[in-house]
């Protein structure tokens, strides 16, 4: 299908909007009504049709207005953009691994024509056609990596490989769920993950760490993340937050299914072929309560599952205070019948909301 | 003194633990305030003969003390910032197999510690004894200025004026904690500040 990109914002005047083909194909996370963290990877060799998970770069009818985000965001803060000096070489790899997937999986939107080191690149959807040479720095107007993920949804992490352990040695991050790669940028994997409540104790780095390790060239794999969102903010930074934290209060009754937002993110992980790091695209999707609650599966589930969430959680992804008014919201859209099985609407067989 | 027991934590905060000396040819020592007593505790006439130190008193009067084991090389310091151009000159003049002890704050042995990995120190050459000061060395995170010696929490960012919480979350490569705006949601409401660990 051809996309119609949205004309749109995630900031100020908010008119980011999902259509009935974004809400239909919206990665909801849980694929039962209650919530734990767990090592949740699995392979990512795409979908179904038409899901997010289809292709290995989703681009979406929110892509070109997330560009704009992106180009603004690193105007005011240039720190969201940060590679180590010994980098380079993968971001040359994650440049490459893009635009082949990209040219491969959305020929109408992407070209990719490749002569030897020349490369020509056109980007249809963003009005961009480049030549360049692959591997020679001062060809591009930005590094490999800033190039091309300010034309690729979703912030990137680029992680070293060496000692058993990862290293945030590269990232671009502009819609990151409250974290910073400033601070972060430098530290292994079980440094940057220090803050996460409850999963180090059960485990799960250790063994997340032990398959990110083992991941091989061609064969990606996928989980999901999710937290809540008050306002389809991209830029839920620690950069800024002393200037949306204030929006969190903003909800109420009258307007929290319009205002307020699960923010999921799609991540995968690529093994790229050169540098041998691993590229850590994490994709967010935002959805409001309000068009969630037109799937009735999923407004029976996410009630449940935010209800019998670990208050941990609960503080640790930012919502607690709003908790209350979300369950008295959600409430109205759990009727007590059962739930398919797995993260997919079902709305053909699943009943609609009992009153 | 009795030295601070820091209560457990999070992953990226640093563990320190109890300066040893180790067999060697060269040794560096970088201290400042009571983390002279660190090395004063592991001081030899042997060690000395091949060891350099670096101090920054901080107003305490260890400085003499010091001074009188006859290391190789001494230097008093004003301050760490005055002191760092010295440190890196003298990490990247030295040879591998080099024993690079720290002491004293957090600030002090963060800050160091960067400059020894990043002169190519590995971690395994370079220990460390907290003593003295429990203050942090934190960056706002909003702003990134560095405040030093943050002894409360909440405090007010030295350079842009926030009332910042600190965290425990910790970045080697900064040397400091992480400084987060505490009245974002509610401005203008902020707790009275206590001392970090109370
Ligand atoms: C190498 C790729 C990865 C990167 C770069 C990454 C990065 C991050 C970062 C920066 C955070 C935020 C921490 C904070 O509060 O400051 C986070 C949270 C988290 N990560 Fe990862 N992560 C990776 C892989 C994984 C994997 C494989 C798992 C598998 C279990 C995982 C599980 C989690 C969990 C459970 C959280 C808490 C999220 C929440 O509750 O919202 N991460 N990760």
């Amino acid at each position: 299908m051809t996309i119609q990109f949205n004309d749109e914002t995630f900031r100020d005047d908010y008119t980011f909007r999902n259509s009935d083909w974004a809400i239909d194909r919206f990665p909801f996370p849980f694929h039962e009504d209650s919530y734990m963290y767990a090592v949740n990877m699995e392979q990512h060799r795409g979908g179904p049709d038409g899901s997010v998970y289809e292709k290995r770069f989703d681009v979406d009818e929110h892509y070109v207005a997330e560009m704009r985000d992106r180009a603004m965001v690193l105007a005011d803060d240039p720190l969201r953009c940060q590679s180590l000096p010994h980098m380079t070489l993968a971001g040359w790899d994650l440049l490459e691994l893009i635009m082949v997937s990209k040219s491969e999986d959305y020929p109408d939107l992407f070209e990719l024509h490749r002569d030897g080191d020349r490369w020509r690149w056109v980007n249809k959807p963003m009005g961009i056609d480049d030549s360049f040479t692959f591997m020679d720095e001062t060809t591009l107007p930005y590094g490999p990596m800033e190039y091309i993920t300010r034309q690729t949804q979703g912030d990137f992490c680029v992680l070293d490989q060496r000692e058993d352990n990862l290293w945030m040695d590269a990232g671009i991050v502009t819609t990151q769920a409250d974290w910073s790669l400033d601070f972060d940028i430098g530290m292994n994997f079980f440094e940057w993950h220090a803050p996460v409540p409850l999963a180090h104790e059960k485990g799960i780095f250790v063994r997340a760490l032990k398959f990110l390790l083992n991941i091989q060239q061609g064969a990606p794999a996928r989980r999901l993340n999710w937290t809540m969102t008050v306002n389809p903010l991209l830029d839920t930074s620690p950069e800024n937050y002393h200037k949306w934290g204030v929006q969190k209060t903003t909800l109420t009754p009258e307007n929290i299914g319009e205002k307020q937002h699960l923010r999921v993110e799609l991540q995968t992980f690529f093994r790229l072929p050169r540098s041998n790091a691993l590229v850590f695209p994490i994709r967010c999707y935002l959805c409001s309560f309000q068009d969630l609650m037109t799937k009735p599966k999923w407004g029976r589930r996410l009630h449940r599952v935010v209800r019998d969430l670990p208050e941990e959680l609960a503080t640790y992804k930012g919502f607690i205070d709003n908790r209350p008014m979300m369950l008295d919201y959600l409430s109205k859209f759990d009727d007590g019948l059962p739930t398919s099985p797995g993260v997919f609407p079902d709305t053909e067989t699943e009943p609609p909301l009992q009153t | 003194m009795s030295k601070f027991e820091f209560p457990p934590a999070i992953k990226s905060r640093p563990v320190y633990g109890t300066l040893e000396a180790r067999p060697g040819k060269h040794h560096l020592m970088i201290a400042d305030a009571e983390g002279a007593e660190a090395i004063l505790a592991i001081a030899t006439p042997e060690l000395m003969a091949n060891t350099h130190i670096i101090y920054i008193p901080r107003g305490t009067d260890y400085a003499d003390k010091l001074r009188a084991l006859n290391p190789v090389q001494f230097y008093e310091g004003p301050s760490y910032a005055a002191s760092v151009t010295r440190i890196q000159r003298t990490l990247e003049r030295s040879h591998m197999g080099l024993q690079i002890y720290l002491a004293g704050t957090e600030g002090l042995m963060g800050q160091a510690q960067n400059e020894a990995m990043k002169a190519g120190f590995p971690f395994n050459a370079i220990q460390t004894e907290h003593r003295g000061s429990i203050a942090r060395r934190m960056q706002c995170v909003h702003c990134k200025g560095i405040t030093e010696d943050v002894e409360i929490d909440p405090f007010v960012c030295s350079h842009c004026g926030l009332n910042l919480f600190v965290r425990d979350h910790y970045s080697r490569r900064l040397a400091a904690y992480q400084g987060v705006c505490i009245d974002a949601e509610d401005p203008g409401n902020v707790p009275p500040s206590k001392g970090i660990y109370e």
